[in-house]
């Protein structure tokens, strides 16, 4: 079964994705969208009627600890990696109007 | 001096250190003086962390002088992949999104090599983010494969496989998502090992595929794999999938002495798609650890070719999720120009991704997407049950399953990217692996006609570490460790 990603996906996806593609990219991600899921399809071969999904291989639990703080103010480098900085804080554009 | 110290193995270094023959200056400028040499034809290294490294060097020493540290590595020049956390030291996951980023911490991993006494030279080439199986799609060029530079190391650790073999270090460290260490290990005629799940701490690795992902060692041969997986592997509560092992002993399974250990070969490795060179190595190899009286044989371990659609559902799926991060807001690159937040977020991460991760961004957020996420999400984590089951079914009889690394040998540079299926294909032997949570060890067994280098890989059952390292010491002792010319030159 061949797939086919319309232009509406692909535009959709992107939104998800906080993408912002080309044309041409758009072009490109649709055909290798539709191979890659082709191939995916093998996957219906496979009865997995009554298995349980695994996430992880082994069982996961929380790990608790005490809310204590243990590591220190680390402010100034942690703002040195910042690609835009105000009075010693994260600058971004402008989000509420 | 006659002995070149890039030969040695990080043992044998990390000896003649504590022996007092060699000073870890000497060392440290020994492995600096082999990436002068070679890496601007080679590009193993992302960042080359000369001046800090010497300085280190002199601590270490002084360390060692007072009797403070005396384990197995003190001294020895170690390259990190670029996608561990290294305090003040940049960490780019060969991304142009981070390729200013300085991390304010170390990676657990590191860390506990660091505690050893491991001199830190540098940061080495990967593809971007891990996605990969060439060290191709690095923004900052391709790593070229030491034993040929027109071919390419493998990948995503390439960058660490390749210093390895070319001696630009002694050992490193590289992660393994899909097969991210064993596969350039093999393709570089190194050694290269992933633990068990939760083995090793991820604090530190930028993820890729979070319940895939883990950090491993990649060195001359099987003694060093288990010394630094001995030294890395810790509890740590600062991973949450992080495992407390019963025990953290692995070099005392470096013996020569496989006789009645179980090994099993899946028939279905065999099949279409293995080259005959590496088919008939592996099988030679097999034949060597007979003979040292293991007990081997086929069986079918099914499912083989569900693995990689499920894998590449699972880890893109995981992947759109932890790359989402990636902002332009707290650290790394930003788009210049751009019209509200939304657009920053979008330009940022348009412009620092490249092809191969927005590829993997695009599919796993369609198989999470409302409408496809039980058809392809669901699907690909039963797949992953069944796997799992399939292998404990094998360990039920076998200690060890025998196979290939990956089904060829390096291929060209500028061949594998054009088709990402063909190059997906690759994975086929360790994908499986990772989805079932398992250890494995690639260990060099031969050449093929073009002298490039197969990989032997055996696999052990969730925490049985100790069984394929003895499998693979016991097979080492049967051929000597290969050192391509690049690495040979220097002496």
């Amino acid at each position: 079964m061949a797939n086919i990603i319309t232009d509406e996906t692909i535009e959709y996806v992107g939104i998800l994705a906080k993408l912002d593609l080309s044309a041409q990219e758009k072009e490109q991600a649709k055909k290798d969208m539709a191979n890659m899921l082709d191939y995916i399809d093998t996957l219906s071969a496979l009865d997995t009627e009554g298995v349980e999904p695994m996430s992880h291989v082994f069982p996961v639990n929380n790990v608790f600890r005490e809310d204590v703080v243990t590591n220190g103010d680390d402010r100034e480098n942690i703002i040195l990696n910042a690609p835009k900085v105000k009075d010693g804080s994260f600058m971004v554009p402008k989000t509420v109007q | 001096m006659t002995v070149n110290l890039m030969s040695l193995t990080a043992v044998e270094l990390g000896k003649k250190i504590k022996a007092k023959e060699v000073t870890v200056v000497e060392a440290t400028k020994a492995a600096l003086a082999q990436i002068k040499a070679n890496d601007k034809e080679l590009n193993c290294f992302v960042t080359v962390n000369e001046e800090a490294a010497l300085i280190r060097a002199e601590e270490v020493q002084k360390r060692i002088d007072d009797g403070t540290l005396t384990g197995p590595l003190a001294g020895v020049p170690v390259a990190i992949k670029d996608n561990m956390c290294t305090k003040g030291i940049l960490t780019t996951c060969s991304s142009k999104i981070l390729g200013n980023f300085k991390p304010i911490y170390t990676a657990e991993a590191v860390i506990n090599l660091e505690n050893a006494g491991a001199v830190i030279i540098g940061k080495t080439n990967m593809d971007e983010f891990a996605m990969g199986s060439t060290t191709e799609t690095s923004i900052f060029g391709a790593t070229k494969n030491p034993w040929n530079t027109a071919h390419v190391p493998g990948g995503s650790s390439g960058g660490s496989a390749a210093a390895v073999a070319a001696e630009e270090c002694s050992c490193a460290l590289g992660s393994d998502t899909g097969g991210s260490i064993r596969q350039p290990s093999s393709f570089c005629g190194v050694t290269g090992m992933k633990p068990t799940y939760g083995t090793i701490s991820r604090y530190g690795l930028i993820a890729y595929g979070s319940s895939l992902d883990q950090i491993g060692p990649i060195a001359k041969d099987v003694t060093d794999c288990a010394t630094i997986l001995e030294i890395i592997a810790s509890y740590d509560t600062k991973d949450s999938t992080s495992v407390k092992r019963e025990e953290y002993d692995f070099t005392s399974a470096l013996v020569d002495d496989v006789k009645g250990l179980k090994i099993g070969i899946p028939r279905d490795y065999l099949t279409k798609g293995l080259d005959p060179e590496v088919k008939t190595s592996i099988l030679n190899a097999a034949k060597a650890l007979e003979a040292k009286g293991a007990i081997v044989e086929e069986f079918d371990l099914s499912l083989v070719q569900y693995a990689i659609p499920a894998y590449y559902i699972i880890a893109s799926a995981e992947a759109s999720s932890n790359l989402a991060r990636f902002d332009g807001v707290k650290f790394g690159f930003r788009a210049k120009d751009f019209d509200g937040l939304h657009s920053m977020y979008k330009k940022t991460r348009s412009q620092g991704f490249g092809a191969e991760v927005k590829r993997r961004i695009m599919l796993g957020s369609f198989v999470l997407s409302s409408g496809y996420y039980d058809a392809y999400y669901i699907k690909a984590l039963k797949t992953k049950a069944l796997i799992k089951k399939a292998f404990d079914k094998a360990f039920e009889k076998y200690d060890v399953i025998l196979g290939p690394t990956a089904p060829t040998t390096a291929p060209k540079l500028g061949e594998s990217l054009s088709d990402p299926i063909k190059m997906y294909l690759g994975d086929i032997y360790t994908i499986s692996v990772n989805l079932a949570g398992l250890p494995g060890i690639s260990v060099p067994c031969g050449n093929d006609s073009k002298g490039l280098p197969i990989g032997l890989q055996l696999i052990g059952d969730c925490f049985q570490e100790k069984n394929i390292i003895k499998a693979a010491y016991a097979f080492e002792q049967t051929k000597k460790y290969d050192r391509c010319n690049i690495a040979k030159s220097r002496d």
